[in-house]
């Protein structure tokens, strides 16, 4: 996708880091620079997750997800993109999101992870909100070189 | 896409027709509160049905809604958060705190004609 993330020498990882599956069926990219993107995106992962067969609650918690991540991305890089991947492994199949970006990362990952940590004001990262909506979750970032965040939902 | 706002009786109902940008979400926010003076309202009902997705940004711009529009000297109340929007907006702990919220329509006429002692 980018080079930064291949690239960039000295990585934070927390919960895990996402790897491609196997089987890569259908993907989606979202550019996002600027806050009309993010309807955008949500959008374009409610279709996507329809195609993966998830129910309307379901569809609701992604398109939930994909805002605040896109949202993120507005808030604290300017701009950067939304990766929307129908994935599959062992017999199940369900949609991956990658949020990206190259913006001044994140200082402090287990403070950013950490429950209330700036969504006090209702603006901020919500990450660990975004983590409860999904059912698996990662975060990559390097100070100075941008923020990676995968987040998958399993159709049950 | 801009919210039709309503005139009924004393109230505004502001019926929210599709999924709307944060620009959007800032301009009915606006109007409202504009409108509440322009027709001297004493209530506003927002009816947020068709939304599937209720994110920090539109929770904030609500919240900021209703305190405004309290300070014009009106009542707001929200209505039609559906089930699953409820549950996202509790997993990524956001709340509405202050702001009246009701069931449907009907219920949130009920809930205005209650605070505002008015008679439909």
């Amino acid at each position: 996708m980018t080079n930064h993330r291949e690239s960039a020498p000295r990585r934070e990882s927390l919960h895990g880091v996402w790897r491609p599956g196997p089987v890569v069926r259908a993907e989606d990219i979202v550019p996002i620079e600027s806050e009309a993107d993010i309807v955008t995106a949500r959008q374009r992962g409610r279709t996507l997750g329809a195609e993966v067969g998830f129910r309307a609650g379901e569809l609701a918690l992604i398109a939930t997800a994909i805002s605040e991540l896109a949202r993120n991305i507005v808030l604290y890089a300017g701009r950067g993109e939304i990766l929307l991947t129908k994935i599959s492994e062992g017999g199940r199949i369900g949609l991956l999101i990658a949020a990206s970006d190259q913006g001044p990362g994140i200082s402090d990952l287990t403070q950013a992870m950490r429950d209330g940590f700036s969504t006090s004001g209702g603006l901020g990262l919500g990450l660990p909100g975004v983590k409860r909506l999904m059912d698996e979750f990662g975060v990559v970032s390097s100070p100075g070189r941008g923020t990676t965040v995968t987040a998958k939902k399993w159709k049950r | 896409m801009e919210v039709p706002i309503l005139k009924q009786g004393a109230y505004l109902i502001a019926s929210v027709q599709s999924a709307l940008a944060d620009a959007e979400m800032i301009q009915l926010r606006d109007a409202l509160v504009d409108k509440v003076g322009k027709f001297r309202s004493r209530g506003v009902i927002v009816d947020v049905t068709v939304l599937d997705v209720v994110d920090s940004f539109a929770t904030r711009t609500l919240r900021d809604l209703a305190h405004m529009i309290r300070l014009r000297g009106a009542e707001t109340v929200i209505v039609g958060i559906q089930p699953e929007v409820a549950f996202a907006m509790v997993q990524l702990g956001l709340t509405l705190e202050g702001v009246g919220t009701a069931l449907d329509l009907e219920e949130g006429l009920a809930f205005l004609n209650q605070k505002t002692q008015s008679v439909e």
